[in-house]
């Protein structure tokens, strides 16, 4: 479960570029659930990623993750709960390293690591099972520079690293975001099959508004640091895409009026 | 080349292998480009000397030396991690502090162990002769070294700090503490160093608060020639590529300096390895210049 209590995060303080990113956002998403977050560039999308992952830290509010209060942990104390897949291909990886390694390090996400070797022959066995199982061929080239794969590659060996330890909740910044539409479709439904099986926690943030209502069980809109729209259930259902863009325009244009009126 | 001047330099090129092996794990493995090497080669070989004058077990004061030189990594780790200073600057910082501090551990600028006990003496008169039993001395240190870091290298411990100098940002994501793996990979990397000094003083008989000058460029130039030589084909290769660069760094200057034809003097070591450093760090590029 996430519990996200009247975040506040301003970036710049005391500047001439200081911005509000977050404004009082509040959030419950249930155990197992699956969200959605769409918004425009600048709306606070990835800011409330960011201070779900623990790499910003808001000024105000409360963030719970499962049971624990993780406002002010630092992103490698609160690992334990939090998996990510990150939308630039390389940053969720390490391209210096061997697929194997990477997952070797994702296997002890959250967990002490000791002197033991980081592969073994039955975590080898285990892995290259897991990685066999995304149909791509990858399980022979297990020794190969993770920078060797493709960015559709990667993100699915990233997806594989997000579920190797245990976690409260799966973070999805992106992830298609860089891919080529075929392989963007074949990380989403890999993204729907690990999320269904393992009944994970989910909040995906996309630009997408097909995927956006395709995926998951809940859409939230943000805008200007404050969601916008929040649908869920039957009234979900019946959304279309033309519909959010509809409500885009008519919120941009307010802004645009608000604008107008503060200028007139 | 005489076979003393052949060995005398094997012998050297293992003695700094533990600075190529120091030197890889701050460059390469963290990413951190550690100047702090030159002062803490010093400070291994001072803190033995003086210890070993002192009357102290040379085994128990090459473990001080090492302690002491793991302690140099941690200021410099500090200064970055802590104070925010550039991994440069911070390690530049501790060295030319460290050339008082060796100063004042040895009280004069330089010491000598002639006659003193030392890790080599119970070795000597064992029917080998000296310039083979230093060599061998050093080349077992070397080995059982290079293992102990392989192993390290690819434990679950070792693989969170290269991931912290491969990718910082994943490293956090994956729960690792990046600052506690800089702090710990700068000790182990100095502590190496330091070994390196302490064996120098040894090997050679004295300890000299000037003979840590270069130290990070006689490193650099083991590992790269390593790396020319053996190519990236994981962790075990590359440590090996360090000694065997390490060794062959000192033949080629030995050998340099024997030829009487090229003229040169003991004065030119610094031109002549700057020379080889730059053209193995050009070869690479050629070869692949001539594959493309």
């Amino acid at each position: 479960m996430i519990n996200v209590e009247n975040i506040q995060v301003v970036f710049g303080k005391g500047t001439p570029l200081q911005k509000q990113a977050l404004n009082g956002v509040s959030l419950i998403i249930e155990e197992g659930s699956f969200v959605t977050v769409i918004g425009s560039n600048g709306a606070g999308k990835s800011t409330l990623l960011g201070v779900l992952a623990g790499d910003v830290l808001p000024s105000g509010g409360r963030v719970t993750i499962g049971t624990t209060d993780v406002t002010r942990k630092s992103t490698a104390s609160r690992a334990g709960l939090v998996a990510r897949v990150f939308q630039d291909p390389l940053a969720g990886s390490c391209g210096a390293l061997s697929i194997e390694e990477n997952l070797a390090l994702a296997a002890r996400r959250g967990e002490s690591r000791g002197l033991t070797p980081a592969l073994g022959s039955k975590r080898r066995e285990h892995f290259r099972e897991r990685i066999a199982d995304l149909n791509l061929g990858l399980e022979n080239r297990m020794g190969d520079r993770m920078d060797l794969l493709s960015g559709g590659q990667r993100q699915a060996v990233s997806l594989v690293m997000a579920t190797l330890a245990g976690s409260e909740v799966l973070l999805l910044d992106e992830h298609t975001a860089a891919l080529d539409p075929g392989m963007a479709e074949f990380i989403m439904n890999l993204t729907q099959k690990i999320v269904s099986e393992r009944k994970l926690t989910t909040l995906m943030v996309t630009h997408s508004m097909r995927q956006a209502l395709d995926f998951g069980h809940r859409t939230v809109m943000l805008h200007g640091g404050e969601i916008v729209l929040d649908v869920a259930g039957d009234s979900r259902k019946t959304l279309e895409v033309e519909d959010l863009i509809a409500m885009f325009r008519r919120i941009r244009g307010q802004t645009l009026d608000d604008d107008a009126l503060l200028i007139g | 080349m005489s076979q003393i001047a052949f060995w005398g330099a094997v012998e050297l090129g293992l003695v700094y292998a533990f600075v190529a092996v120091g030197v890889f794990l701050a460059f390469r493995v963290l990413d951190f480009p550690d100047l702090t090497v030159d002062g803490s080669f010093p400070l291994g070989a001072a803190v033995t000397a003086v210890l070993i004058i002192a009357g102290v077990n040379p085994w128990l004061a090459a473990a001080v030396a090492m302690v002491a030189g793991a302690a140099a990594g941690i200021v410099t780790a500090l200064l970055n991690v802590r104070f925010k200073i550039l991994n440069l600057l911070a390690s530049i910082l501790t060295m030319i502090a460290l050339f008082s501090v060796n100063l004042r551990v040895m009280g004069k600028p330089n010491v000598a162990l002639i006659n003193a006990d030392t890790m080599l003496s119970p070795f000597y008169g064992l029917g080998i002769r000296d310039f083979y039993v230093r060599p061998l001395f050093v080349g077992i240190l070397v080995a059982v070294a290079v293992v102990i870091v392989w192993r390290f290298l690819e434990s679950d411990a070792g693989l969170a700090m290269r991931a912290t100098g491969a990718n910082s940002r994943m490293a956090r994501a994956q729960g690792v503490d990046t600052s506690r793996q800089i702090y710990l990979g700068m000790a182990i990397s100095n502590a190496l160093v330091a070994l390196g000094g302490a064996l120098f003083a040894q090997t050679n008989g004295f300890a000299d608060v000037t003979s840590g000058v270069g130290t990070i460029v006689v490193g650099l130039a083991a590992v790269i020639i390593g790396e020319t030589l053996l190519g990236a084909r994981g962790i075990l290769i590359a440590l090996i590529g360090c000694v065997l660069g390490s060794i062959l760094y000192r033949i080629a200057i030995q050998v340099a300096l024997s030829t009487d034809t090229l003229g040169l003097q003991a004065s030119d070591l610094n031109f002549v390895t700057a020379l080889l450093v730059t053209i193995a760090l050009i070869l690479p590029r050629l070869r692949r210049g001539g594959a493309a």
